[in-house]
């Protein structure tokens, strides 16, 4: 599967399977349609045997013959398959196409298909069997230390940090079950992941200081590897907090809506006041006082900030470098839940930011953008970009009373309760629903260009819009999309 | 002349001989805990 796009003056093509990613001229743009289709087995070009890849085939290919044979089939097919492909891109004369140059190029992309970056199939459907019968253990928690909150953000999914439940700490006693259970349930697995989560964990914070400490003391004997993170809204933070943070936590989200106006309307304390003033400069020193790594200023936009490009621009201003800006979770009929309506400019602003990253990039300025952030060189392997997210499966989250749940999206909606620390897993069921979570088992994404990068999008999203975890929630696709577009041209333009 | 650039991408296919350790860090956890993005994960194979 080819995917073609053009992005900010660049013709990009990402072939799918193999990951590879090509910037091409206008001319070889347009035909590359043409070529695609010749060697597809309707065409009849290229022989391949059973199960054979197209690498393969053009390897046992009397390469002369082929390249002739390919060649022609673009000098009459070249004008309908762009047309069907790329439409309004097309931007060469496909009706008065030179058979030397057609030729020269057709030898061009056939050697890319010799490589096997180019024309590479989708040799992954038959392991992802073997992923629905798969063991797994669980590698993450994310433990809702408080269920509470200082601030009283419109969007919050936690409900003023009470998920549809009562205000609660967590107790170390469960805290420190909850941990051991990870341990029991990690298998060989060295890196645990932590994360202090809330509502707000620094309303309870001497029982995270503590719960690092445990994590530590069992770490040696039982060879593992805690990494803690902290997720805050600023609000209780101090010195004291920075200092074990840097010393303990790998990283930080620090939750900031971008400007001003933004953040005070979307999240204000409970007494309404802006929350800017007091958490801006107590985040600029934790950015610091980490040396501008290991942490993000992390924000949400909704329908009311649709021209966010300028929200994560001013974080860039502020001084931070790893920045991080989601579009809010919501059902449909909140006021601020982002609409079929707001995606073209939603679209169109990360285009902007693009834009402007590159442009801070050259200039010496540069800082992440998470979303936009993608390693071609190093990323995840195959089993890893198929498997989803792994809520429910490596990944839960503990309420302070010491349920488990899939994820923090899913506390508090009984369905989906797995069991708790002194149980342990009991719904067996939901977690082999978890388990089946994976791009082939949804039908939006397994023709989705997507798809390797995206892993399924998230099952609390799909279940949200579609009532099902093995949906898709399209609005949300829209986006990654996009964002996977940008990041992908984003490299070619700083490859330059 | 030459009418096509290629970056420098892991090569997907093969990483399915060598993947599957299963240590990486798991996707929503690292930063965004609203959607699930691993293109910009780390290998813990490859950066070791
Ligand atoms: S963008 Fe949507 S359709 Fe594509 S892989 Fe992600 S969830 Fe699936
Ligand atoms: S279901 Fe969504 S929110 Fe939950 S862990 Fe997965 S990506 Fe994150």
């Amino acid at each position: 599967m080819v995917h073609q796009y053009k992005n900010n003056g660049y013709n990009m093509v990402l072939d799918v399977n193999s990951g590879s990613v090509h910037v091409l001229d206008d001319y070889s743009y347009d035909i590359l349609p043409a070529v695609e289709a010749a060697l597809q087995p309707e065409a009849g070009l290229l022989v391949r045997k059973s199960g054979e890849t197209t690498s393969k085939a053009i390897e046992d290919a009397d390469i002369n013959e082929l390249t002739l044979a390919v060649s022609n089939y673009v000098m009459s097919n070249a004008k309908k398959c762009a047309g069907d492909k790329i439409k309004e891109d097309i931007t060469t004369d496909l009706d008065s196409l030179k058979e030397e140059e057609v030729k020269e190029l057709v030898s061009e992309f056939l050697e890319l298909g010799l490589a096997g970056s180019l024309f590479a199939e989708d040799l992954y459907r038959d392991y992802i069997f073997d992923f629905k019968n798969r063991q797994t253990v669980v590698k993450a928690l994310c433990l809702h230390i408080a269920h509470d909150c200082n601030l009283a953000c419109k969007y919050c999914f936690a409900e003023e940090g009470e998920y549809h439940g009562r205000r609660a700490l967590m107790s170390l006693e469960v805290g420190k079950k909850a941990l051991d259970f990870l341990v029991a349930n990690s298998g060989s697995r060295v890196n645990l992941e932590v994360d202090f989560f809330g509502g707000e964990p620094l309303l309870n914070w001497d029982v995270v200081k503590e719960l690092v400490k445990y994590g530590r003391s069992l770490e040696e004997k039982n060879n593992k590897k805690f990494r803690f993170t902290l997720t805050t809204n600023g609000v209780l933070l101090n010195d004291e907090i920075m200092e074990f943070a840097n010393k303990e936590m790998a990283n930080v989200v620090l939750s900031l809506d971008g400007r001003k106006e933004v953040n005070d309307k979307m999240r204000p304390f409970r007494g309404g006041q802006g929350s800017y003033d007091v958490i801006v400069p107590k985040f600029q020193k934790v950015a610091e006082s980490r040396e501008q790594n290991n942490y993000y200023v992390r924000g949400t936009f909704t329908r009311y900030n649709t021209d966010f490009a300028k929200d994560v621009l001013h974080y860039a201003d502020l001084g931070f470098k790893q920045i991080s800006m989601e579009p809010v979770v919501a059902l449909p009929t909140e006021d601020y839940a982002i609409r079929e309506e707001d995606i073209p400019e939603i679209l169109e602003q990360y285009d902007i930011l693009a834009k402007e990253l590159i442009a801070r990039k050259k200039a010496g300025k540069g800082v992440n953008f998470f979303h936009f952030m993608i390693d071609l060189e190093g990323g995840p392997c195959v089993a890893k970009r198929l498997s989803g997210c792994g809520s429910g499966t490596e990944y839960l989250a503990v309420t302070p009373w010491g349920d488990f749940y899939p994820c923090h999206q899913f506390v508090g909606n009984e369905k989906f309760l797995l069991g708790n620390v002194d149980t342990g897993i009991v719904n067996s069921d939901v977690v082999g629903e978890f388990k089946q979570c994976n791009v082939y088992a949804k039908e939006e994404c397994k023709d989705c260009f997507a798809r390797f990068y995206c892993s399924g999008g998230c099952a609390a999203n799909a279940y949200n819009f579609q009532g099902n975890i093995l949906g898709t929630y399209d609005i949300g696709c829209q986006m990654q999309r996009k964002r996977i577009e940008c990041a992908i041209m984003m490299k070619a333009a700083l490859d330059e | 002349m030459k009418h096509i650039k290629t970056l420098t991408t892991r090569n997907l296919t093969e990483s399915v001989k060598k993947g599957g350790c299963g240590e990486c860090q798991t996707s929503c956890q690292s930063a965004c805990k609203t959607s699930c993005t691993v293109g910009n994960q780390k290998c813990e194979q490859i950066s070791k």
